[in-house]
């Protein structure tokens, strides 16, 4: 195992290691110590590495990730796994705004708390988080699934695509074309799937499903006011 | 007054044909027009300023003999790979899904016959694109659509939009003829779609967040590439200080009359600045911030012809992009297809409906048969030969005015022909010393 201290080594040796493994793979298994918060730690790695992170990161952390296992023992920033590709990136503590923001693939695990906009713009990635998240989450959602097992904020799924919701607990408001839809025995079966994998003990009949009405799809003069 | 009084009617200059027409049509449909291209108004541009050619007290470069410079080098500020152009035209963001693969790889073509850019659009980067553009800025979007690292690590540079010119503070629009299985598949969404795109990013607002994505930016990329920061001109004295102190390597500044594929008809002609009144307030930003030349300015929207360039350099740009123009040169609205554009309509030297996807050029459609039309080899030479003449054009004005590098062009050699063009360009009116604003 590597081990990276950021009170010595600055975020570019640290990104710039991870990078160089992607052509000349060296080291699997990377430990950061002392994160402090600091921003943009372990982006745009492109290798099957496993990364943890003592402490607290701060924005865009793991950001545009592929194939990698990113492990943050602490709260992460604004934008935590934003347009992961694949791989999988884990949170143990809480995630603040648009974690997951526009992720094509991959497995974004929060333990805690996610803040307002989380999956804001997902293309594909599934998101599970332990706790709450905030609200405008999903906004214009197009593919991938998100698990909540805690409540829901304000305008879930407003103008939301292809993504389907799963939340346990209460939805403060939906937005603008997401509704609550049938959970069928498919849906039972890739949540229970989505709870295994991210281990969470949670029973996928306690929750509700939300989907797009797919009313706002193409512009029609009668929904002008839901636009 | 019918004409049983009198021979000539009166049309009202407030009630004018057009907005009858469109208060009829609004009536009729309840939805607002949607168009593509720029601003049809007249606004103040390029046209009300002229450049003072010399004579004796400056003394003229010989046209035919003396080199004049073209070359232009962006992104000198961080990035360690900055990208240097032959010419300093380059070519506007446009996507593919507003565009056919074949305009796309055209417009690649062209660039790469004359030695400049191209950019992708809120699409994705095609195969096509890239394989045929020398030098390829990649477009980061609110909608991210297609995004991903693969395409950020293949890009020469990284234009993160902020918004355009021909609609600054709103997201895109792609109707749903235009959302074919291609199209849908690069940006994840359902076929046939009206699309609409985000017009705020999803991960960051405000200056002090934008500093750290263009860090991560860099940090994905290893400091290498040129990173732009594209605004629709709105404030631009502030948007540029602000995307300059946040760290961006090149301003790319687009001015109201900036085409668009597909915005509301009402946004087009009402929101944003012309570049004109555009240009100085960027350069004054980037000269306060002792960053003029070390942050490159290129500006768009409504740029045509050489001496457009020149006039834009003159005001300080490092460069300019097309887009219009460009599709022009591609063959849009050509006489030959103006029985066709009367089918649908139109005319040719009219036709602004790139929104719908019927473009017998085949340049702003996904309709396969009407995509074939476009000869990629055939439209990227006539691309190639229209910017030739453009920096031929311009060369000319620069020599004449006794400068040996386009960048040697500067606010002295131009003079307004009307007291709004003054007050805006900022230089002073035609004959007088006398630029308004600024006292005698
Ligand atoms: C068909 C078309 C598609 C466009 N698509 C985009 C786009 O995807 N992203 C973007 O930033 N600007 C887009 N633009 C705006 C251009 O990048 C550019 O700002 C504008 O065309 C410049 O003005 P001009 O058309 O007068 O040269 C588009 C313009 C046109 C005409």
């Amino acid at each position: 195992m590597k081990t990276i201290n950021l009170t010595e080594s600055t975020v570019r040796d640290l990104n710039q290691a991870l990078h160089d493994q992607a052509r000349d793979l060296r080291e699997r298994e990377w430990l950061v110590t002392h994160p402090d918060g600091k921003h943009n730690l372990a982006v745009g790695i492109n290798e099957a590495l496993s990364i943890d992170i003592q402490g607290h990161a701060g924005y865009y952390c793991a950001g545009m990730n592929q194939k990698a296992s990113v492990t943050v023992h602490g709260n992460v920033g604004v934008g935590v796994a934003e347009n992961m590709m694949s791989g999988m990136v884990r949170v143990k503590g809480s995630a603040s705004q648009s974690a997951g923001a526009t992720a094509h693939g991959g497995l974004l695990v929060i333990e805690g708390d996610a803040g307002a906009r989380c999956g804001i713009s997902m293309k594909g990635v599934d998101i599970v988080v332990g706790g709450s998240i905030g609200h405008m989450s999903c906004f214009m959602a197009q593919a991938g699934r998100l698990v909540v097992c805690g409540d829901a904020g304000d305008a879930l799924g407003d103008s939301l695509y292809e993504t389907r919701i799963y939340v346990k607990g209460s939805v403060k408001s939906l937005g603008s074309d997401c509704i609550e839809k049938e959970m069928r025995a498919e849906h039972l079966e890739e949540l229970a799937e989505l709870l295994n994998r991210a281990g969470f003990d949670e029973d996928p009949a306690s929750f509700k499903r939300y989907g797009s009405a797919r009313q706002l799809y193409n512009f029609k003069v009668d929904n002008a006011s839901a636009y | 007054m019918s004409n049983e009084y009198s021979p000539v009617l009166r049309e009202s200059a407030t009630f004018d044909r057009l907005t009858i027409q469109e208060i009829q049509r609004a009536a009729e449909t309840g939805i607002y027009d949607i168009r593509g291209g720029g601003t049809k108004r007249k606004v103040p541009h390029f046209d009300d300023l002229l450049l003072l050619g010399a004579s004796m007290s400056r003394y003229p470069l010989e046209g035919y003999r003396e080199k004049c410079g073209t070359d232009v080098v962006l992104g000198t500020r961080f990035a360690k790979k900055p990208i240097h152009l032959k010419i300093p035209v380059t070519i506007a963001g446009m996507s593919f899904g507003a565009l056919s693969a074949q305009a796309k790889e055209a417009l690649g073509r062209g660039a790469s016959i004359a030695g400049t850019s191209t950019t992708t659009g809120d699409g994705g980067m095609t195969p096509e694109e890239r394989g045929q553009s020398q030098h390829l800025v990649y477009q980061y979007l609110p909608s991210r659509y297609g995004m991903n690292p693969d395409d950020l690590r293949k890009a020469d540079a990284i234009e993160i939009v902020l918004g355009q010119g021909a609609k600054p503070g709103g997201g895109g629009m792609l109707l749903g003829m235009k959302v074919t299985e291609r199209v849908a598949g690069m940006r994840t969404l359902p076929v046939g779609v009206d699309q609409r795109s985000a017009c705020r990013h999803p991960d960051w607002t405000g200056p002090d967040d934008l500093a750290i994505k263009i860090a991560e930016i860099r940090e994905i990329t290893d400091w290498e590439k040129p990173i732009y920061v594209k605004i629709g001109a709105s404030r631009p004295y502030y948007d540029v200080k602000l995307a300059v102190k946040a760290g961006a390597d090149v301003i790319v500044l687009d001015g109201m009359q900036g085409g668009t594929a597909a915005t509301q008809e009402v946004f087009i002609e009402h929101v944003g600045i012309p570049i004109l009144s555009a240009i100085p307030q960027a350069v004054q930003a980037l000269q306060e911030m002792d960053m003029h030349r070390k942050v490159q300015l290129i500006v768009s929207g409504g740029i045509r012809t050489g001496a457009d360039v020149a006039k834009a350099m003159a005001m300080g740009a490092d460069a300019v992009a097309i887009g219009t123009a460009a599709l022009i040169a591609l063959g849009d609205n050509h006489p030959r297809l103006d029985d066709e554009l009367k089918k649908i309509g139109s005319a040719a030297g009219f036709y602004d409906d790139w929104q719908n996807g019927r473009d017998p050029a085949g340049i702003t459609t996904q309709d396969p048969e009407l995509s074939k039309r476009l000869d990629p080899v055939e439209g990227g030479r006539r691309l190639a030969n229209y910017l030739r003449v453009l920096v031929l054009e311009a060369q000319t004005m620069a020599r004449a005015c006794g400068k040996s590098h386009l960048h040697n062009l500067d606010p002295e050699d131009l003079v307004a022909l009307t007291v709004e063009s003054a007050a805006m360009a900022r230089v002073p009116l035609a004959g007088t010393r006398w630029v308004p604003g600024q006292g005698f």
